[in-house]
């Protein structure tokens, strides 16, 4: 732990492990997110960043370690056919309406309206009345700066305006954890900027955020900590300031080299 | 019920030869039946492709008749009113009485008819799934267009209708045991004689089933060996 | 052009009318709900479900839908079991056979149909349901479904034109809708032609009616596909 913080932990993970096959891709993960860290992941691809954050929320379930997300450890166990599993589906459910995630495909739902989408898992999961959800889900639009187009389907949408929506969407669920798997990557670069002004403005609101991404900029500007994966492991953490100035690692050099060509 | 391998062996009592060769008769008729059906289909997709509008319009017509009317009522009209057409013939020519049209002829042309509308829809499908390029490149080289239809439309065309080309055939084969209704002695029919012969019909029509089970897998292997075959060298999507 | 007979021929099939689409919607109607459910064991993973599901699928539609209907009628009746139990008075019936075969006959074809419709769910869009904390069953209902419905609806619909099509096997057991109507007017009168010319184009309406409706509902369950309305002022989304 290189930063202690007054805050509390909001997403933990100790020691986790995740193979596919004979690859191991998480080689023994420990990291604690605090309340209000904006933390930047980093690394080439193969890394395991996307599958540390798809751990995090049970998309991916790691063969050996621990989550825990705001205080509560996810409980697991060896299963029938020898895979890990959850032991209580209903504590998945519950974790996942606190950790809220923003995919590198928006992956908005095709035959919902955009408002559809933002007010649909918290009519349906949360069980919020439904006239608060889409007056809070009208707010939360204007904000990511879509509100005209609440009515529009995600097909007649630019891919920054469906991931904005996407962003929306999680915003609608009050997470406590936000997690970004590379969010600007699928997008033509004109429309790079629009997301990432969100996701500023997320983060000077004090939002807890974990970002897989390959905007230097982003990383550097906005989060307060960084975490540099390398075959899976964690190969350097620390202030952005530390790690872009002085990479203590070479292949930290190596990949700030070629990813900062500008 | 007396044992089912007397029944269907190829002793004194058993139907077993009969079965057999009641199944080279539908393989028969079926092959018939899908051989007129890709000629039919051949000539509708180059009406639907390079037709003047009234070729196109009947070529549409043809499809959307033949795949929305029941395939009996087609059978029906072509051995009932071929019997009709024939008979009447006979009549100018002198001859008295009935005539009846031969039931296999009857069968696969009615059976051909209906593929072939199907069987447009595979051509075109296939005809269009050339890439376009390739067609330019033959062309800027100057290779005349019967050279072109012949060396590179067919062979490709023929190559992605493969698996639209199985299932007709298929099809084909499900629609021979209609033709059993005129009197065709193909597998549907020696079973419905050996069922009332021999008041066993459970046996008779659950050896049919087999049977048609049998052609239909041995030919969906058949389908799928020549898919490989000709997609040898194209990338998949 | 013997319009008279035309008339008396075509009023004699209408009659029949009935008939074909009682068999058409009340098998489909069965058909659909067995197909859901063989959809289900074959996306269920579990080989106890999902093998005898396809072995189903196979058989069905691996034999001519006219041996099915006649295994039911005829080969049902053989045996004493059948005869002296609660469904004889079913069975024996050439209605509730008919109408039994072109039922587990469309399910096979539907199940199909259904499961590529389930499978065609951007799996993306089902992992973004899980992660805001969905259960299985509120992501079937309210992503899988909706969506499934809109790709399986035109092959569904075809399908629905098959059955139709297919109803006209029941007049080989002596039922008398459109097929076995046209058949008796042949055997009696020799004419072939006409009668084939007036069923066929009973049989066309109905298809024609059948297929407005289904690209109707098309219509109206998938707006996204829509061109952009006119009130609508938007430029060209990026492609």
């Amino acid at each position: 732990m290189t930063l202690a913080s007054p805050n509390p932990s909001a997403v933990a993970t100790r020691d986790l492990r995740k193979r596919f096959g004979a690859n191991e891709v998480l080689k023994g993960i420990s990291l604690d997110a605090h309340e209000g860290d904006v933390i930047s992941i980093l690394g080439a691809s193969g890394s395991g960043k996307s599958t540390l954050l798809r751990c995090i929320n049970l998309l991916e379930i790691p063969d050996e370690g621990e989550i825990v997300v705001g205080g509560e450890t996810i409980a697991l166990r060896i299963g029938r056919g020898g895979r890990r599993e959850p032991v209580e589906r209903a504590q998945v459910d519950r974790i996942r309406m606190q950790v809220a995630m923003v995919f590198q495909n928006f992956n908005l739902w095709s035959h919902m309206t955009v408002i559809e989408n933002v007010i649909e898992a918290p009519v349906h999961v949360q069980k919020r009345p439904r006239a608060d959800a889409i007056r809070e889900a009208e707010a939360l639009l204007d904000k990511v700066g879509i509100a005209d187009k609440r009515n529009a389907y995600p097909a007649h949408l630019s891919g920054g305006q469906q991931q904005r929506a996407a962003i929306a969407r999680a915003l609608a669920m009050h997470p406590r954890v936000m997690l970004f798997d590379e969010p600007t990557s699928a997008l033509d670069p004109e429309l790079v900027g629009e997301v990432l002004r969100v996701m500023r403005t997320l983060a000077a609101e004090g939002r807890t955020m974990l970002v897989v991404t390959h905007e230097m900029g982003f990383a550097r500007e906005v989060s307060n900590r960084v975490i540099f994966l390398n075959q899976g492991v964690i190969e350097e953490e620390g202030r952005p300031a530390d790690l872009f100035a002085a990479p203590k690692t070479e292949r930290l050099r190596q990949f700030l080299s070629s990813h900062l060509k500008a | 019920m007396i044992d089912y391998t007397e029944l269907m062996g190829f002793g004194p009592r058993g139907w077993g030869l009969l079965m057999v060769q009641a199944t080279l008769m539908t393989v028969a008729v079926s092959a018939s039946a899908f051989a007129l059906g890709s000629l039919l289909g051949a000539l509708v997709a180059w009406a639907r492709i390079e037709g003047n509008r009234l070729v196109r319009i009947g070529a549409d017509a043809y499809t959307t008749v033949l795949r929305g009317i029941p395939d009996l009522l087609v059978i029906y009209l072509l051995y009932f009113g071929g019997s009709e057409a024939l008979t009447a013939l006979a009549h100018l020519l002198g001859a008295k009485g009935f005539v009846g049209v031969n039931s296999f002829a009857a069968g696969a042309i009615a059976v051909g008819i209906i593929s072939g509308a199907y069987q447009g829809e595979i051509f075109r499908g296939a005809y269009q799934a050339i890439a376009r390029g390739e067609l330019e490149a033959a062309r800027s080289v100057g290779m005349p267009r019967m050279l072109l239809f012949r060396r590179i439309i067919v062979p490709q065309a023929l190559r992605f209708a493969i698996p639209g080309l199985g299932n007709v055939w298929q099809l084909a084969l499900k629609e021979s045991a209609l033709i059993s209704v005129v009197g065709l002695t193909e597998i549907l029919r020696q079973a419905q004689v050996g069922a009332g012969s021999t008041r066993q019909p459970f046996a008779f029509f659950i050896t049919a089933a087999v049977l048609y089970l049998l052609l239909s897998t041995v030919s969906g292997w058949g389908f799928r060996r020549a898919e490989v075959v000709g997609m040898r060298g194209v990338r998949r999507a | 052009m013997d319009f008279d007979f035309l008339r008396e021929t075509v009023l004699l099939l209408l009659s029949g009318v009935p008939l074909s689409l009682n068999l058409a919607f009340f098998s489909i109607l069965a058909g659909a709900v067995l197909a859901v459910l063989l959809a289900l064991m074959r996306l269920s993973g579990n080989p106890v479900l999902d093998l005898p599901a396809r072995a189903y699928v196979f058989v069905f539609r691996g034999t001519p839908l006219l041996v099915q209907i006649f295994l039911i009628y005829y080969g049902l009746g053989q045996f004493p079991e059948i005869r002296q139990s609660l469904l004889w008075p079913f069975l024996r019936e050439p209605y509730w056979c008919a109408l039994l075969a072109l039922t587990l006959n469309t399910a096979a074809y539907s199940s199909e149909i259904i499961r590529g419709g389930i499978l065609s769910v951007p799996f993306g869009q089902i992992e973004a349901a899980r992660a805001c904390g969905m259960s299985r069953w509120l992501i079937f209902r309210r992503i899988t479904v909706p969506q499934g419905l809109r790709v399986a609806l035109p092959a569904y619909g075809n399908e629905i034109i098959l059955m139709t099509r297919s109803t006209a096997l029941a007049s080989v057991i002596t039922l008398m809708e459109v097929t076995g109507i046209a058949s008796k007017i042949i055997a009696e009168t020799f004419r072939a032609v006409e009668v084939f010319v007036c069923a066929g184009a009973i049989y066309l309406i109905l298809n024609f009616a059948i297929s407005r409706g289904i690209a109707f509902l098309e219509r109206r369950l998938s707006p996204q596909l829509r061109e952009q309305g006119a009130h609508d002022h938007l430029p060209e989304p990026a492609r």
